[in-house]
């Protein structure tokens, strides 16, 4: 490692050290674990600087930042799986005796034979961790498949698929009573009829150019192609809002940090 | 080396180096968070409609708020979680809560702890004055916690919130909890507002909404936005919050100004700055096709 990087490393250490200190005289008399408290906010300002660092270039304290979550991360939700189902759901249907040790409360009379199920099929999973066994952990992925193949299927075929398809199925006219009511009470407010119709009217096209767009059977010609064209250019709107709004997401989570970084670890307040 | 043709402006405009872009986008994200301004919010309807069905709810009905979402949400999500809670509790509406994310615990325990505290002085919103209350644990709200497999927790739920959910998070058996005496499934529940940074949505409208037929509101990242609109036109959604600009919507309905409504003053000089870089790329993308095509003729 070059000297530079050792002293930048050095300053960081001991800038952070500082912060530390800091923060948890800012802390005392206010938190009961001051010192902790103090801790942890400059340990997340520290992590959320070394993230940040990235936008720079790739460096030791963005790779620190980012194994330590990754490793935490991994390490934090198999325990919460454990605790969260096998103890928190199947030793208080299971057994008296382990719902004692993990200290959970037992629900006597649940007891049902079909629990081991499950039991087996973890345990199955797990085999995958061998190298002559493995292949006894497909019998669980198999099952994890088929059940999710399943649910998703009419999942999709009743929220995604029929819900959606009748959904468009709009009044063109809505209201309708008439050329010369139509005229006379012409009105652009979102709740007229004007609007309405046009807001129809777009789901309609929209809806019907952008199947037109993914109909391969058929040339895309004359007026078949300046449909797809219509089509083309709704997909594209979309994408559009899509990244208008994903822009807005990450906007959003930079002031998040701003503000944990001035509000709560600088103590700067607006 | 570079040739002439790879140096002249429009070239450039196209090649700004990204760190210089970032570090103006940081520039102006602090400069406007410390600016004293604010911008005007305009209120959507899909986001009036979920305040209006939990103002007009009688005491005593149960919002199920399903909070799934984990800390790198946490600044767009955190304000609506907020301000939805202490809304229920000033209208003395009692919640239930779920947090189908393995990191969404710690943020349903933070937003229950800050909006319980806050509870506890006299305020006034939209002219009323709500006096101060303590909010208990088990009595105003029932905290059920983490299971993983949404799909399949959701489901046991319609059946009976005891099957995926013995215990609530703090380890007390549902039955000895007063909130949920009497109280089975999503039947007993008013409505389902799910608050979320993950595909666990699509769960709660295709296996919460669509099984069990429940009003359910939704509450998502802006990076979801425009993903869910198509569901609250078909009406499986009743009322949907899209990203920060939701949340700050949702606080100008509540009276309940938050981090939302500052940031909004944020997004705006932000995506000025974003909408001016896409200007200068495009005009020398044009300009230099355009010089492109004269030299080439």
């Amino acid at each position: 490692m070059k000297r530079t990087t050792l002293i930048l490393m050095a300053l960081v250490v001991i800038f952070f050290a500082l912060s530390w200190i800091f923060k948890a005289m800012a802390f005392k008399g206010v938190e009961e674990h001051y010192i902790l408290q103090g801790f942890l906010v400059t340990l997340a300002a520290f992590l959320t600087l070394s993230i940040m660092s990235f936008l720079y270039k790739d460096n030791p304290f963005y790779k620190f930042a980012e194994h330590l979550f990754v490793g935490i991360s991994a390490a934090f939700w198999m325990s919460m799986g454990f605790w969260s189902t096998i103890v928190g759901n199947l030793f208080p249907r299971l057994s008296e005796g382990m719902s004692n040790f993990f200290k959970v409360h037992y629900i006597p009379g649940d007891y049902n034979f079909f629990f081991y199920v499950p039991v087996i099929l973890g345990i199955l999973l797990l085999m995958r961790l061998s190298r002559n066994y493995g292949w006894i952990s497909r019998w669980s992925l198999a099952f994890i498949v088929g059940t999710t193949a399943g649910l998703n299927f009419i999942r999709y075929l009743r929220s995604d698929f029929i819900n959606q398809v009748s959904s468009t199925f709009v009044p063109l006219l809505v209201d309708w009573q008439g050329i010369g009511h139509f005229f006379s009470s012409l009105n652009l407010s979102a709740s007229g009829q004007f609007i309405m119709m046009l807001a129809n009217w777009v789901i309609f096209l929209g809806v019907m150019c952008g199947i037109i767009y993914f109909f391969f059977s058929k040339e895309h010609t004359g007026l078949f192609g300046r449909a797809s064209r219509v089509g083309i250019w709704i997909l594209m709107i979309t994408f559009g809002a899509s990244f208008g709004y994903t822009v807005m997401g990450r906007i959003s989570l930079l002031v998040g940090r701003i503000t944990f970084l001035f509000r709560d670890w600088l103590g700067l307040n607006i | 080396m570079t040739n002439k043709q790879d140096t002249n402006i429009f070239n450039r405009m196209m090649s700004i180096d990204r760190r210089w872009v970032f570090l103006l986008l940081i520039v102006v994200c602090v400069t406007a968070y410390f600016l004293p301004f604010s911008v005007p919010i305009l209120v959507e309807p899909e986001v009036a409609v979920i305040h209006e069905f939990i103002d007009t709810l009688p005491p005593g009905s149960i919002v199920f708020l399903a909070i799934d979402y984990d800390p790198a949400s946490l600044a767009e999500l955190h304000p609506m979680t907020y301000a939805l809670l202490e809304q229920c509790f000033r209208r003395n509406l009692r919640v239930m809560c779920t947090a189908l994310h393995p990191n969404g615990p710690s943020m349903a325990e933070a937003a229950f702890l800050a909006v319980a505290d806050s509870c506890r002085l006299d305020k006034t919103y939209n002219g009323e004055f709500f006096p101060a209350r303590e909010v208990v644990n088990g009595v105003d709200y029932c905290f059920l916690g983490y299971k993983p497999y949404p799909a399949l927790v959701i489901l046991g739920m319609g059946t009976n919130f005891r099957l995926p959910f013995p215990s609530d998070y703090y380890g007390t058996p549902l039955d000895s909890i007063p909130l949920m005496k009497g109280v089975q499934n999503y039947d007993q529940t008013a409505c389902v507002v799910n608050i979320s940074g993950t595909s666990g949505t699509e769960y709660w409208i295709s296996y919460g909404q669509g099984r069990f037929n429940f009003p359910l509101a939704l509450g998502v990242t802006g990076v979801m936005g425009a993903e869910y609109y198509p569901y609250l036109n078909s009406g499986q959604v009743f009322g949907y919050m899209a990203g920060m600009l939701g949340a700050a919507q949702y606080e100008k309905l509540a009276d309940n100004p938050g981090k939302a409504i500052i940031a909004m003053k944020v997004q705006l000089y932000a995506h000025f700055l974003i909408i001016f870089f896409i200007i200068i790329g495009n005009i020398g993308f044009f300009m230099d096709k355009f010089k492109k095509n004269r030299e080439g003729r």
